[in-house]
């Protein structure tokens, strides 16, 4: 079928969305409830276009495009539409971008610069004063911050089968709330769900601002799966992880491990400096200590009862450069095949 | 891993996890993958509850799964040869088999067929529990899978008969022809995160890198000439062989890696009598373990977030690890350690970076020869990938089983090396939980996953605790046959009567002072996941 977007003619095959026919052509239209893998619901309404032919403009995030229809995404009523959107956001919303996490990176706060609003023309101060507590206390719900876009209860339930959020209560009122709390698994797909400030981690008081943060792409050292993962750090501490959709074969869904688990890295318990016992007592050594001690005794051993009296554990644990390089020492440097490690177990 | 290699000619993961979403029908097996690989089991959720896919969980336990689950058995411990048996023999039966695959792709069918013949739906009902009825859908279901695919893990594994069941649950993949395309295959989710990595690294007592085995005349001359130095063709000691022999003062020194088997290995106390007559024990890892407790020298190292390299994931892909942050100020990473300590032993090792040895290990491992750093910047690479234009191998058995043809093996059921009696009438079987990682050295430090998941409890099951006078929450003995230890029950009905489940992170609750060591044959793991105790009340 043939389709039209701002005057371009498109080839495309039937099925597709409006929004998704226009990303792959390279064409952007703002969206802020709408999350790839999710199920489309145009609430939000940020993703109005028009269509030649209909009176009113439709959502493109849940209209299937079809033969003929000429569409324009970016009219000034169209503009004037998303500014109407964004002005009814921030009547809640309080603007305090300089004191949230998600300043930087944040929709909402792009799209109210984007669209030239200068302030927020009406707001009720604070609505919701109470609020209990969030599914899991890896993460904090600000309320008043919410857009009630549902990403995130739709994330829990779409991507992570746990439907552990709902919306409850009514008008200024409206909050997300863990209606299953028993089913959460602290996996933060709702944090990383959340297109604005509404939920923020709630694990370490030290932050960064996103553009202060080294961020690395790496790869969750907890289980088989291998998730990609974006490390964030300021100076030399972890701060948060981060992923995107798209990310890694997890397309960006984590566990709490791979999410949350790095705070081991800075633990005060972390070893220093190699140890050796003596008198019954492990005490400090340099390096140059332990070494020569350790290859003096390797060489007294294997002279005496030979290199099969001496073994090995690998680990899975370490990078395949490391796990190469012990075994390569202990088949070449110590000379006996005595090196295995717990996948047996 | 063994099981596999000589079925289809290579042990690892047959697809991809990404190719599950093709899978119409989902055999989970011995894998509490919800909580052992949770973005698995998210993947799994979502393609029962959006896309129709059926799931078939077999397992004695009730795991979270089971909720997606269009049908679930419930064999005891140890029973796997009994209920896959029977599958085959249903399939057979019922002419559900792909005759057109196993002729071109297979060999030795007849020896199952005739094997299997004895694993009627009554005899399997009769000695595992799980329904007839049960047992013909689940053969049905797979039998007629457009994509069917098996998942399996250490439940499967983990026992003194794991070889066999793997060997069974092959033998299912290639009586329906289940092979060689997208949502099929034999699938193994491998634990921890770089098992497979460490496996294809060689760190194996029988093989070089990339599974070559050390016996063979032509490996050895071809290590020997790439390393410059004679090597031995004798196969070294596995994990558990190692630690007899340090008992038996045949193993004089050890030198343990990122890995503390004072908590994850069976039987504890022999383990530790063992490492105690050691002369020298040399422990390198992060924190001060439970092993580093009883070793001579300690060497510091540096965690995954702070060094530069490749892990491998289940499904082969080789991916990069790269540095976020600094370690404490002069901790070396594994590698450098290792390197300078062979050089003080007379065989100098100079690389200058993790790349350099990537360069040699894809020299002499055909399966990595086509992979660089420069290649993995844009995403990691599935080997086999023999050359740099290939683009890696996400599913294997591609048109041709890698071994010429598929190998059916007849296997038998065996019962596990200890069965319950009037002293120990239950049955322990062990396992992982979602918020710990094996020994729990960097899990139990991490506030958020402490909190939710602080110590070890005993599953049991609510007809057993009132036979006990037990109640939730409260202390009990669990006594084996080799060790005991102390532990919360939980009341459930996750677990069957007569079986008790525990996790074995925690050091002040060893469960594994109770596991054996018997060892399968052939892949010489041992049975973690049946061994039998006795429960005796404490007070509270
Ligand atoms: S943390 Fe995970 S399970 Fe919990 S509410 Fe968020 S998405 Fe749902
Ligand atoms: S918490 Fe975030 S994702 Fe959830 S409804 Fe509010 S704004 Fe949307
Ligand atoms: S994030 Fe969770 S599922 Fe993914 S690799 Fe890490 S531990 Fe495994």
């Amino acid at each position: 079928m043939r389709i039209t977007i701002n005057g371009k003619v498109i080839e495309t095959e039937e099925g597709p969305t409006i929004l998704r026919i226009a990303q792959m052509n390279g064409v952007r239209i703002p969206t802020l409830c709408h999350m790839e893998g999710l199920i489309p619901t145009g609430m939000c309404r940020m993703c109005v276009v028009e269509v030649q032919g209909l009176e009113n403009p439709v959502t493109a995030c849940n209209t299937r495009a079809t033969d003929g229809m000429v569409i324009e995404t970016d009219t000034p009523k169209m503009r004037e539409l998303r500014k109407e959107v964004l002005q009814f956001l921030l009547v809640r919303h309080p603007v305090e971008c300089p004191v949230c996490d998600k300043g930087g990176e944040c929709d909402l706060q792009d799209y109210v610069y984007e669209y030239g609003l200068q302030k927020a023309e009406y707001q009720v101060d604070a609505p919701i004063k109470e609020y209990k507590t969030y599914a899991t206390t890896a993460i904090k719900y600000h309320p008043n911050r919410c857009i009630l876009c549902s990403r995130c209860i739709r994330a829990c339930r779409e991507i992570v089968g746990r439907e552990v959020l709902d919306l409850q209560e009514t008008g200024f009122n409206t909050r997300v709330e863990a209606v299953r709390p028993e089913r959460c698994i602290q996996c933060g797909e709702c944090l990383a769900a959340c297109p604005v400030g509404a939920l923020t981690e709630n694990l370490s008081p030290i932050k960064g601002r996103t553009w202060q943060a080294k961020r690395v792409t790496t790869v969750c050292g907890y289980c088989g799966v291998g998730c990609t993962l974006e490390a964030n750090a300021v100076g030399n501490r972890m701060i948060k992880v981060t992923t995107h959709e798209g990310l890694g074969t997890n397309n960006g869904s984590l566990c709490v491990k791979g999410r949350f688990g790095f705070e081991f890295v800075n633990s005060p318990e972390r070893l220093r400096t190699p140890l050796i016992r003596e008198n019954g007592n492990l005490r400090e050594a340099s390096w140059e200590e332990a070494l020569t001690h350790v290859s003096g005794k390797l060489k007294e051993i294997k002279e005496k009862h030979g290199p099969d009296s001496i073994a090995g554990l690998a680990s899975a644990r370490v990078t395949c450069e490391e796990n190469y390089v012990f075994q390569k020492l202990i088949r070449a440097a110590i000379g006996t095949n005595n090196v295995d490690h717990c996948a047996r177990l | 891993m063994v099981g596999l290699a000589t079925t289809l000619g290579s042990g690892a993961m047959t697809n991809s996890i990404a190719d599950l979403k093709e899978a119409d029908v989902l055999l989970v097996t011995g894998s509490n993958t919800t909580e052992t690989h949770p973005v698995i089991g998210m993947l799994l959720r979502n393609r029962a509850r959006f896309h129709g896919a059926k799931i078939i969980v077999v397992d004695p336990r009730k795991i979270d799964l089971v909720e997606e689950a269009t049908l679930w058995l419930q064999p005891r411990p140890g029973d796997d040869i009994l209920w896959l048996n029977g599958l085959a023999h249903i399939i057979i039966q019922e002419g559900l088999y792909n005759k057109p695959f196993i002729d071109q792709h297979t060999e030795a069918f007849d020896a199952v067929k005739e094997k299997v013949s004895r694993y009627t739906p009554e005899f399997v009902e009769e000695v595992t529990g799980i329904p007839k009825e049960k047992l013909i859908m689940a053969a049905r279901m797979y039998g007629s899978a457009r994509n069917g695919a098996i998942l399996y893990c250490m439940g499967i594994t983990q026992h003194s008969s794991g070889t066999n069941g793997v060997k069974a649950i092959s033998n299912l993949a290639l009586l329906c022809g289940q092979l060689g395309k997208p949502g099929s295959g034999v699938n193994p989710l491998r634990g921890q995160n770089n098992v497979q990595g460490a496996c294809d690294m060689g760190c194996l007592s029988n093989v070089y890198p990339g599974y070559q085995g050390v016996a063979l005349r032509e490996m050895k001359d071809k290590f020997e000439s790439h390393w410059g130095v004679p090597l031995s063709g004798k196969p070294g000691l596995t994990v558990v062989e190692m630690s007899k022999a340090a008992l038996d003062g045949k193993i004089k020194a050890m030198y343990i890696m990122g890995e503390n088997p004072m908590v994850t290995d069976p039987d504890l106390s022999h383990l530790e009598k063992a490492y105690a007559r050691l002369e020298l024990l040399i422990v390198q890892d992060i924190f001060l373990t439970e092993t580093g407790k009883m070793a001579h020298v300690i060497f510091p190292s540096l965690c995954f977030l702070e060094k530069d390299g490749t892990f491998v994931n289940t499904e082969r892909r080789v991916q990069r690890v790269r540095k976020v942050v600094e370690g404490p100020k002069g901790v070396l990473p594994d590698w450098k350690i290792i390197c300078d300590l062979s050089s003080r032993l007379g065989y100098p090792m100079t690389y200058g970076t993790p790349e350099e040895i990537f360069e040699e290990i894809r020299t002499v491992t055909p399966q990595y020869a086509g992979i660089t750093y420069g290649r993995l910047e844009s995403g990691g690479i599935q080997w086999p990938c023999p050359d740099v234009n290939h683009p890696g191998t996400p599913i294997l058995h591609k048109g041709r089983i890698v071994r010429g043809k598929g190998l059916f093996v007849p296997v038998d059921y065996t019962p596990p090396p200890e069965v319950p009696d009037k002293d120990y009438p239950f049955i322990m079987s062990t396992g992982r939980d979602y918020y710990h990682y094996h020994g729990g050295t960097m899990t139990r430090r991490v506030k958020i996953l402490n909190q939710m998941c602080p110590e070890n409890f005993l599953e049991l099951n609510p007809s057993d605790s009132k036979k006990l006078g037990v109640v939730d929450g409260d202390r009990v003995k669990i006594v084996g046959r080799r060790g005991e230890f102390i532990s919360k029950v939980k009341i459930t009905d996750r677990v069957p009567a007569g079986v008790v489940f525990a996790k074995f992170h925690f050091a002040e609750a060893p469960v594994n002072i109770i596991t054996n060591t018997v060892l399968d044959p052939e892949s010489k793991i041992t049975d973690l996941k049946v061994s039998t105790v006795r429960i005796e009340k404490q007070g509270s």
